[in-house]
């Protein structure tokens, strides 16, 4: 057992309150948390190595056997999740230190951490209840994210958000409860063991169990119809803050990919294809509805959210199936949309600051004019999966994985024509902002061009996306083997309760 | 007894329920309190009912189980830690806004002059 693999966690821990201690202090703050992320990209890095061996390394918590104590777990899928979370918090927090967005609120940069803290801690936990309370740590410190700044609608933005997430972890509780009825046990990888020796008579239990966990994760995943709080919270959320929120809807993916081929897997014959039927419809409404929003946005931060909406239905429907080709499929597309969706709020940001507005109304042409234009044009072609970037890749990928699928022709139907619909939504954004701009006077009002440190961290995001496009191969290697340990959960179960000292 | 705890949680989920559909912050955490309520006392009944037995595990005697007593505690406290935030942070939109509606309207987000001068 290696104290290594929790040091993301005592870091981000440790260096939340810490950064409270340097406040009015803004260069020493902005270098600390700097610091601080970097290290964490070097650190979950290293794991990644790590956990590619297909070792799976267990951590117990003040060395209590599971499941009496809590474990962290570190396989293949987790040290993915944390090395995605800190390649993207490091981009998306060069930005906000390069456009000034710290300085606009107190404690930008503890929140940061503590954000960081709770999705490192619900990637590796292995225990249900503890995924519950780090989900909690990552919603205690989104809340206060979401408001940096202040600003009318932006706080009713965010009690909306709070309001909903209080609901939705309400109903995780209530299920929890239901689960340690039927299971009597919290620990994933031993509820694992005890859902294949449950009676046949507890079998509706265990779906109603299963269903209402499920319900939870996909309002994380703004899954249709538990989307309606991404919307605004996104639109309306500093630009920051908003692109570091492309992973929290991914943390609702990896829940209901971790839950359900551990605890509620294909094989478990007590719930059959339940959730596997439940989540495909709801995926394709989710691609429809996002991407008819990319339509209809009316501002280009609603049009990225609701791309995000499309994005994460395009994501559940490559999960939905809970085969390991697809699962293949599905995690590469999420490393994408994550990057996708973090860029396009950046570029939006860009452009929201140079024009006072990010409506869709004609106004002056920007500053830079041609290098935003451009990244927008980036960025649009990775969302709507355009070739040459992973965009295109990934919905190959989904695609192709789906094929032998009963609903190959729905899920080829609706992905082939929202994104034909996608392409038209941020073709016409792209046409009033940056195009039809030009027939309008030169606004006299100089603005500041981006900083070097700005586009720095913009470029980071940006060519995650380039580098995943051009390592497509090794990355898929990578994924092939984490869906192959995530179908054989074994290995899993074996790591977390076997006598290992 | 169970008849009566089912009664009680249901009766809580029900008016929290309705209180939260309210879309007024005030009965919306009124109504958020009362499911946190529902909620603690199902947590509770997870580890089956028992009377007067102590919560001991490996006896042969009748014991009660002392997790969900543990989880119910946890619950709590995130609870009204959240309880907490969520009513300032109703308080603060209402104090900017004069409204205490859930609902918003679909506008762009307003950016200040002192946002665009960086």
């Amino acid at each position: 057992m290696t104290h290594f693999m929790v040091l993301p966690l005592i870091t981000t821990a440790v260096m939340a309150p810490a950064l409270l201690f340097f406040r009015g202090h803004l260069t020493v703050q902005r270098t600390l948390s700097l610091v601080t992320t970097v290290a964490l990209v070097v650190m979950t890095a290293l794991l990644m190595v790590e956990a590619s061996s297909g070792a799976i390394s267990v951590y117990k918590m003040g060395n209590w056997d599971a499941p009496f104590g809590i474990v962290m777990v570190l396989d293949r899928l987790s040290a993915l999740m944390i090395t995605l979370t800190a390649l993207l918090a490091l981009g998306v927090l060069v930005y906000a230190v390069g456009t000034g967005w710290d300085t606009r609120g107190a404690h930008f940069h503890p929140l940061y951490q503590f954000q960081l803290f709770g999705l490192f801690g619900a990637m590796m936990t292995g225990d249900i209840f503890n995924l519950f309370v780090f989900f909690e740590v990552l919603l205690i410190a989104s809340y206060g994210l979401m408001v940096h700044g202040g600003g009318r609608l932006r706080m009713r933005a965010g009690v909306q958000y709070v309001i909903y997430n209080l609901a939705g972890s309400t109903l995780f509780v209530f299920s929890l409860a239901t689960i340690y009825g039927v299971f009597g046990t919290l620990n994933m990888a031993d509820m694992a063991v005890q859902a294949a020796s449950l009676p046949p008579e507890d079998a509706a239990l265990v779906r109603t169990a299963g269903a209402m966990v499920l319900l939870v994760f996909a309002v994380k995943g703004a899954l249709l119809p538990l989307h309606f709080w991404l919307p605004n919270t996104y639109t309306h959320a500093p630009a920051p803050v908003a692109a570091l929120f492309a992973i929290m809807t991914k943390v609702g993916a990896y829940a209901i990919l971790r839950v359900f081929t551990l605890v509620f897997g294909p094989s478990l014959a007590l719930t059959g294809t339940l959730f596997s039927d439940l989540l495909m419809p709801a995926a394709l409404f989710t691609t429809v509805i996002g991407m008819v929003g990319v339509l209809a946005g009316g501002s280009l931060a609603r049009i990225a959210s609701f791309a995000a909406i499309g994005s994460m239905g395009t994501l559940f429907i490559a999960i939905a199936p809970f085969t390991e080709e697809t699962t293949v499929a599905a995690l590469y597309y999420l490393v994408h949309s994550t990057f996708a969706a973090g860029v396009l709020f950046l570029v939006v940001d860009m452009v929201q600051s140079r024009r006072g507005t990010c409506a869709l109304e004609l106004r002056a042409p920007i500053v830079q004019s041609g290098l935003v234009a451009s990244l927008f044009f980036a960025a649009a072609i990775a969302t709507t999966g355009l070739p040459p970037l992973s965009g295109f890749v990934g919905k190959l990928f989904v695609l192709d994985a789906l094929r032998d699928h009963p609903w190959a022709v729905w899920v080829w139907g609706v992905v082939l024509v929202t994104s034909l619909v996608s392409v038209v939504g941020f073709a016409q954004a792209g046409s009033v902002v940056f195009w039809k701009a030009h027939s309008q006077p030169a606004d006299e009002t100089t603005q500041p061009p981006a900083t070097g440190v700005a586009l720095a961290g913009l470029g980071m995001v940006l060519g995650s996306i380039v580098i995943m496009t051009l390592a497509a191969g090794p990355l898929t290697a990578y994924l092939t083997d984490t869906a192959a340990q995530l179908y054989a959960p074994d290995a899993y179960i074996g790591a977390v309760l076997g006598g290992e000292e | 007894m169970e008849i009566l705890v089912a009664i009680i949680i249901g009766s809580l989920t029900a008016v929290g329920t309705y209180l939260m559909l309210r879309m007024r912050t005030f009965p919306v955490i009124v109504g958020l309190s009362l499911l946190a309520y529902a909620v603690n006392f199902f947590l509770f009944a997870s580890g089956r009912l028992m009377l007067n037995a102590p919560p001991l595990l490996y006896t042969d005697a009748p014991h009660t189980d002392a997790l969900p007593q543990a989880l119910t505690l946890t619950a709590i406290v995130i609870a009204f830690g959240m309880t907490a935030v969520a009513v300032i942070m109703a308080l603060a939109a209402y104090l900017n806004d004069g409204s205490d509606k859930l609902d918003m309207e679909n506008a762009a987000p307003e950016v200040t002059p002192e946002e665009r001068g960086q």
